[in-house]
Order: C-alpha cells, then structure tokens, then sequence
C-alpha cells in the first residue's frame, strides 16, 4: 500500500512540475518610447480588392490573427512553394475561426481578381478564410514594408519582380508577433507553433 | 584459381554498389535548379495551379511532346491524372538537347514512374519537329 502511495505522490508532482507558464510571443513590430510606455507600430489601414471583388480592409480581421504574403499567380521561382507551405497552414488551421490568410499579388497588372479567383479556386481553398488580394501597386508595395518584407520591380530579372518570400503573423492589434521564410518547410513548421501559441491568447 | 577468389567478389561488390548510385544524376541536379521550384521536389505539382509529374498519365502518354515543353514551354490547357491546368509554362531555352535528355530519363523513373528510357535521338527528333 505505501509504495504504491508514494508513487502516485510522485507521478503527480511530476505530472504537475511539467506544466509551464503559457508561452507568450513578442511584439516584433517597431516600438517606440513615449512617456516611459513602448508604443509599437501597427499595420497601417489598407483597402484591396479580394478574390470575390469584394473589399478586403483591416475590418475584415477584426478580432483575428492572420498570416500575410506578397506573390504572383505566374511566378516561377519562390512563390509556388510558398503557396505550397500556406496550404499546408490553411489546411492545419482550418477549423480555427480566429485565424485568416492574406495573400498579396505584387503583379497586379497580370494578376486579375478574376485570376486570382481561379488560382484560389484551383487550390479549392474557402474565400471567406484565405484572401487573395490585388490593388494599387504602390499601396501594396509600400504595406509590404510593414509586413516585412521587401518587393522591387526588377526589369533585369526574366520575372520582372525581386522579392523576399517571409510569412508574417499579425495579431488583433495589428501587431507582428512572429514571421518565417516562407520557402522553408522547417520554418514553417515552427512558425505553425508560433500561430498556436497566439490563438490561446485570442 | 586465386585470382578468381579475388575477381568475383570484386565483381560483386562493383555491381552491387553501381546498383545503389542513382541514375541520371546530372538530369536531378537539372531538375533542382530548373523545375523543383514549380513541380516540386517530390513532383507532385501545386494543387490545380501546377500539374503533377510524378505518376502523371499525360507524362507517360506524351513522351514524344516533353523535350518540346521543356524548350519551349506550354500554352492553353492540359488536362493531367483527369483535372484541367490552364496556368502557362515559360520554356528553358538555354538547355542543350543532352541536357533535357536527362532531365527526362531523371523524371521519367522518378517517384514511382516507370516511364521507359528515351533516347537523345527521340529527344532530337522531337524537338526538330517542333522547332
């Protein structure tokens, strides 16, 4: 009997000592001091246009986290892994309410609501949980700033476009809380995690 | 009697270890650098935007038309394993014909397709044909 007392004392401290206080993820956005308070930048307003010609605005992630990216339907270096690796997180968070997919094309010349209608079709990915938006080429240009990532026409380049493929994590305050390169699958993984740990916060 | 002791299993340890290098090696370096960004490195494509080539019926039906696509790219639909891909294809210009050759036999025994062997004189002729 005592044994048998002792150990079950032990398997639940055990049980116990494992749990951990809940992890939170930084605040990645730029700060800055103001009366002794960090103040972080938030991403800015935006209005682009979605794949079902709707409008797609900072509204439409009220109370939400979300993934964003830049890419274009045609691209034939980075971007189709990158798709690849989103659909891998769609498909993990499909079922999370409070977590959407913005995707940004930097080609809006080419890049249609129409095409990126089809494109998203294709995928067979819900309009309502994955964005594909298109827009003013500088205010798409300009917000990829704020998401981290860098995009350059290049007319030297057979693409036309030089641009970094990161995932950005934005949380309901318009704040970057965690991102990846969106080509590696390990990354991914991680950053898959990093989603995790936000949504208990939501 | 000696020198046979030692010549056969030399023989079949020379065997044995060609058998575990890969094939076309220069045809899977090609196909890192200029189709795994799209097709992807196990071939599977990218869901209804870019059509598979691993066990790909229209791979295995179309021999005689890939060393073209390669070239020169490819336009319009296709329809691959029952579904319609219309996203356009740039060729690889700067590939020789020996090049595109062994990225061919690479794919064509690649992830479980079994594709047969194409000759570079298939491949010439095909790409005469469509020039």
């Amino acid at each position: 009997m005592k044994p048998f007392l002792l150990f079950a004392t032990l398997l639940f401290l055990l049980v116990f000592s494992c749990r951990q206080p809940e992890k939170q993820l930084p605040i990645l956005s730029k700060g800055k001091e103001v009366n002794g308070q960090t103040v972080y930048e938030q991403i800015p307003d935006f209005a682009f246009v979605g794949q079902d010609s709707n409008l797609v605005t900072n509204a439409t992630f009220a109370g939400k986290a979300y993934v964003a990216d830049f890419f274009f339907t045609s691209c034939p270096t980075i971007c189709p892994i990158m798709t690849r690796n989103m659909l891998e997180i769609y498909k993990h968070f499909q079922d999370s309410t409070n977590l959407l997919l913005l995707s940004h094309t930097i080609d809006p010349r080419r890049d249609t609501v129409g095409r990126l209608r089809q494109y998203a079709r294709n995928l067979g990915v819900r309009s309502d949980k994955w964005f594909f938006v298109t827009g003013n080429k500088d205010e798409i240009y300009d917000i990829a700033d704020d998401y981290f990532n860098v995009v350059i026409e290049d007319p030297t380049l057979p693409t036309g476009f030089d641009h970094s493929g990161r995932f950005v994590l934005v949380d309901p305050q318009r704040h970057i809380r965690a991102y990846c390169q969106g080509t590696d699958s390990t990354a991914v993984k991680k950053f898959m995690e990093d989603i995790e740990t936000l949504l208990h916060e939501i | 009697m000696r020198s046979k002791a030692i010549l056969i299993p030399s023989l079949l340890i020379i065997l044995l270890l060609s058998c575990e290098s890969k094939p076309y090696r220069q045809g899977e370096a090609l196909y890192q650098h200029y189709c795994a960004n799209c097709h992807m490195d196990d071939g599977s494509g990218l869901a209804g935007n870019i059509p598979p080539l691993a066990r790909s019926d229209y791979l295995a039906q179309n021999q005689e038309h890939i060393a073209c696509i390669i070239r020169y790219g490819q336009e319009g639909e296709i329809t691959v394993n029952g579904r319609v891909y219309q996203n356009p294809m740039a060729g690889i210009p700067e590939l020789t014909e020996f090049e595109i050759t062994n990225i061919i036999n690479f794919i064509n025994q690649a992830w479980g397709n079994d594709n047969g062997y194409l000759p570079l004189s298939e491949v010439r002729k095909s790409l005469e044909d469509c020039k």
